[in-house]
């Protein structure tokens, strides 16, 4: 599979390179030539540095021939916006957005066509079931 | 009319000020806490502090019975989802948006936002319509309604020349509005004669401008005439 990650930070580069190991083609899209760093000096994939907004930024990472898209940069709407631009303009059939505000990530899944991963959902899942595990759970109001 | 406008900088606010000025009920999202308080004793309750594209935050400053919504923020991608939370989530009738970076501009084209605003596309045209060396200048674009307002230069060896407007032969979809000359403009009544050293201002349907220069300057690829008119690459 071809692979796009837009946004090179903790998750951006944990996935690029989760993909990579599994075998994927995996190019990486950040604004900060810096980020990179994250991936180590044995990440096998391609770097583009730009914007992911950026129409031509995204051709130069391949996105023509794509078969997902992931956007993990830091601003929800930025990761929006690009998947939009994946999904409508170019075709990738999937096209993923982190978005941290659970109701933009409802909506933009719901009515826009693109997949939302919503890591405040997640925590919260994983909190309150945290909370019920404890020891004294068991003792009600 | 009940108008919902994010972005109080100079655009936001001016637009907030003009609306309110024309009876118009209006509110202006603004998340920069400084510029806030800068803009509440003018603006009390029609300004909202808050992220202007948290639904929450929409919701309320009343999107859910808005007529327009105007998203003019600094950021292009806000802007856009703005404009998209509008359309989806509360059926907004009409959504006007700005764009930052002419870059941008075919995404929001490519999202249904038919309606923007691009300053520095704006300015471009103004300073080639300025440019005595431009003979074809994009003016306004009305995406929606589907007709654009060009300008074009009368050569010694543009065929239209000498003659007057009724007996000139225009591609379909073209039409001449006015003439410019000497620095007025001329409405195209039929019995204007077009001369060398002219510019015209047409009407045309949107794809019509490579015929347009065509009929106008046989001797010029229209790629050429084009180039540098269109919603120019900016800085990445």
């Amino acid at each position: 599979m071809y692979v796009i990650v837009a946004g090179c930070g903790r998750v951006g580069s944990s996935v690029a390179r989760q993909l990579a190991a599994e075998g994927h083609d995996v190019a990486v899209i950040d604004e900060d030539a810096q980020a990179f760093g994250l991936l180590g000096d044995d990440f096998p994939g391609q770097y583009v540095v730009g914007a992911a907004i950026d129409w031509d930024v995204l051709r130069e990472a391949g996105i023509e021939g794509a078969d997902a898209f992931a956007a993990a940069t830091d601003g929800d709407n930025t990761n929006i916006v690009c998947a939009l631009i994946a999904a409508r303009e170019f075709e990738v059939s999937c096209a993923i957005a982190r978005v941290y505000d659970p109701l933009r990530a409802r909506l933009f899944e719901e009515k826009a066509g693109i997949r939302t991963v919503c890591p405040t959902l997640e925590a919260q899942t994983m909190m309150v079931d945290a909370v019920r595990t404890c020891p004294a759970a068991g003792k009600g109001g | 009319m009940f108008v919902v406008i994010v972005g109080a900088g100079k655009v936001g606010l001016n637009v907030t000020r003009s609306l309110t000025r024309l009876g118009h009920e209006a509110i202006v999202i603004e998340q920069r806490r400084s510029r806030y308080d800068l803009l509440l004793p003018e603006l009390g309750e029609r300004m909202l502090f808050g992220d202007g594209t948290e639904i929450w935050v929409l919701e309320k400053a009343g999107i859910g019975r808005a007529d327009l919504v105007v998203a003019v923020t600094g950021d292009d991608e806000d802007n856009v989802v703005i404009s998209q939370v509008a359309r989806l989530q509360y059926n907004v009738p009409k959504v006007v948006a700005r764009v930052n970076n002419p870059r941008n501009q075919a995404t929001f084209d490519l999202l249904g936002v038919d309606a923007t605003v691009c300053a520095a596309t704006m300015l471009m045209s103004m300073i080639q319509h300025e440019l005595p060396v431009h003979q074809f200048v994009p003016l306004l674009s009305l995406r929606r309604e589907n007709v654009e307002l060009v300008e074009i230069a009368v050569t010694d060896e543009t065929p239209a020349a000498h003659t007057a407007v009724r007996d000139i032969r225009l591609p379909a979809g073209v039409l001449v509005a006015a003439i410019l000359r000497g620095g007025t403009a001329l409405l195209a009544h039929g019995d204007e004669v077009l001369l060398p050293g002219d510019q015209v201002l047409c009407l045309l349907e949107p794809g019509k401008e490579k015929a347009l220069i065509r009929s106008f300057l046989p001797s010029r690829k229209p790629e050429d005439v084009q180039a540098g008119t269109s919603a120019d690459p900016g800085d990445r």
